[in-house]
């Protein structure tokens, strides 16, 4: 399950994944992440079945935590299967099917937007 | 054996004809061979899905009462050309909208009125005698209009080079979006369902041959613009109306960074006459290959790092010095094959009818470059050559002295040779005062790398430079890497109300 945790480095800059990570004894994998002087966001892959008691190990730590049940959708109507989206993408989301129809894995969305961006047809969008 | 385009269309009227599309042709020679599949194959449908920037449409919107001769049009406030006079007009479709920018252009004005949307004709005129309305703003449907003739000036391309980009930053071009470092390659075209490269010599292919534009019947007018096939880069101009054309054949998009462009569904059918027509047509992806540009270089002439197959491209990945480098094309494939089934499905039908070419084109022709009577301002016209530059070992303060003392905000750091090695600004020396630490010298704070401009180079260049950066000035250098000037924000005033301007 994948988690978009967004928290302010305001007060003491806690080290709020580690601790989390520490805490909780979840393995998580930072997928992505911009961390900057006053704010961070991070995009955080954990297991299923352990999602809940790490965001609410975030949540009490003071982070904002979204759970994402999706990645980057697709608007079939809009897309023309031309493939942009293909090379662009750093995590093989997309490829095309046999008939070359443009096919997508959510799963390994991991939301960076460089697809949407390359998308001529507008017919990408990420959830949020 | 010969075969005319009388034998050919009489078994189109009768159903008889044996039609398949170009990527069925080679497994069929493979199997039949040249004259078994001579024998065999009557008309061989071809079939491209791509964005072709140099498309628009004629209108002609019948005479409104009062009468308007219009001068300035905009169609869902897209200019369209207003010298036409009275109610033409051409709309081109990379014009961009006045208040949508990219989001909405040409293209998308086209489709929306294939699309059966309404459109929001506006235009104004001086008034004469014989035109004495002098404002218009009407609602139209595609069906308000007498005519919508698609008229395309520079479809069809036979092939495209492929694109990367060995810069550090994403660059957004008309081939796509190209990540740094060659992170990958980008292409275009439908390879071996392309129309051209199914007919390289322009035997078939010319004027008044029907074809498939958009979903319609059209017809090709003749070469198009920049059609240079001695160098395998033919085009064609070509029409159709727009009345009868379908929204899975043509499609507006932007993109990213370059702007709005048409993708145009496009085939042409080939009567197969003899054994050179069975012999093109047998072309394969492998067959047909391209460069691969670099677009860092942002000239005319772009170095090509390799050449490479249609059929390497389609695979995915390809090599690039030693690395493997993820393809993707933004044409469709899927689509191409679906103009080239469709027109199979006409021909099979009876309901499209072969020509030969009421006049040929020239398939040795060579397309120029611009002849430049003058040539625009270089770096050296307008960069400041009183440049204050500072030693790497010199301490900070001299150096936010210098700085004070130029009235600049920029210091080119040189090395004991006189060579570029960094540059510090005002905004590094204030957070090396307002952070002490370590940081004594000159090279402990500065940025090492440098951004720079050649003095031959065109002033537009390095324009794009410091808004691709989004830094203010560039240090001029000579090919080692001696300082010979600057380049800021401030210098390209000199380009105002100066001789540039005439």
């Amino acid at each position: 399950m994948k988690l978009l945790v967004n928290f302010s480095r305001g007060k003491g800059r806690k080290p709020i994944i580690a601790q989390v990570v520490r805490d909780t004894g979840v393995l998580i994998n930072v997928e992505r992440a911009l961390i900057d002087s006053s704010e961070g966001e991070a995009l955080i892959d954990v297991p299923d079945d352990q999602c809940q008691l790490v965001r609410d190990t975030m949540v009490s730590l003071g982070a904002k935590v979204h759970i994402l049940e999706h990645g980057v959708s697709l608007n079939e109507s809009e897309c023309v299967d031309c493939g942009a989206c293909i090379s662009v993408c750093p995590r093989e989301v997309f490829s095309f099917d046999p008939d070359w129809k443009l096919s997508l894995d959510e799963k390994l969305c991991v939301l960076c937007g460089k697809c949407v961006d390359a998308c001529p047809s507008h017919a990408l969008t990420l959830p949020l | 054996m010969h075969k005319s385009i009388g034998q050919i269309n009489e078994r189109i009227r009768d159903g008889s004809a044996r039609v398949v599309t170009a990527e069925e042709m080679p497994a069929i020679v493979a199997e039949l061979g040249e004259q078994g599949a001579l024998k065999e194959v009557d008309v061989v449908t071809t079939g491209t899905f791509g964005a072709m920037c140099s498309s628009g449409a004629f209108f002609n919107f019948g005479h409104a009462e009062p009468p308007i001769r219009m001068e300035r049009i905009w169609l869902n406030n897209v200019e369209a050309y207003g010298g036409l006079a009275a109610v033409d007009t051409y709309i081109g479709a990379t014009q961009p909208s006045d208040t949508r920018e990219d989001e909405y252009g040409g293209a998308h004005v086209l489709e929306d009125l294939v699309a059966g949307k309404s459109i929001e004709l506006r235009a104004s005129s001086r008034g004469t005698d014989c035109y004495p309305r002098r404002t218009i703003t009407t609602e139209l449907l595609l069906e308000n209009v007498n005519q919508a003739i698609m008229c395309n000036p520079r479809n069809a391309y036979q092939r495209y080079n492929a694109a990367t980009n060995t810069t550090d930053r994403t660059l957004h071009t008309y081939m796509g979006t190209l990540l740094p470092g060659c992170g990958n390659v980008s292409y275009s075209g439908a390879g071996l369902l392309n129309p051209i490269s199914n007919d390289p010599h322009l035997r078939l292919i010319g004027s008044g041959v029907p074809i498939f534009l958009c979903g319609a019947q059209g017809l090709i007018i003749g070469e198009g613009t920049q059609h240079s096939p001695a160098g395998g880069f033919g085009t064609l101009m070509v029409t159709g109306d727009l009345k009868q054309m379908s929204q899975d054949y043509m499609r507006a998009a932007t993109m990213t960074g370059y702007g709005v462009t048409l993708y145009v569904g496009l085939g042409i059918p080939l009567p197969v006459l003899d054994i050179d027509v069975v012999r093109t047509t047998a072309v394969r992806n492998e067959d047909i290959s391209v460069d691969i540009l670099d677009y860092a270089v942002p000239s005319r002439s772009r170095p090509v790092l390799r050449k490479v197959s249609y059929a390497e491209l389609r695979s995915g990945s390809i090599d690039l010095n030693g690395e493997e480098v993820k393809t993707s094309s933004l044409s469709s494939f899927r689509r191409a094959r679906q103009v080239a089934a469709e027109l199979k499905g006409w021909v099979e039908q009876g309901k499209m009818q072969l020509a030969l070419p009421t006049r040929p084109i020239d398939a040795r022709k060579v397309s120029l470059p611009m002849h430049q009577s003058t040539q625009g301002p270089r770096v050296l016209d307008i960069m400041d050559r009183q440049v204050v530059s500072i030693h790497e070992d010199e301490e900070i303060k001299t150096a936010a002295k210098k700085l004070l003392k130029g009235e600049t905000n920029h210091l080119p750091v040189i090395n004991g040779a006189g060579i570029l090695v960094g540059i510090v600004t005002t905004f590094d020396i204030s957070k090396a005062v307002a952070n002490p630490g370590k940081a004594h010298l000159v090279k402990d704070i500065m940025k090492t790398k440098v951004i720079t401009a050649k003095p031959d180079e065109a002033v537009d260049i390095a324009v794009q430079k410091l808004k691709q950066y989004n830094i203010s000035a560039l240090p001029v250098v000579d090919a080692e890497y001696r300082v010979l000037g600057i380049l800021t924000a401030m210098n390209l005033g000199k380009l105002f109300g100066g001789r540039w301007l005439k």
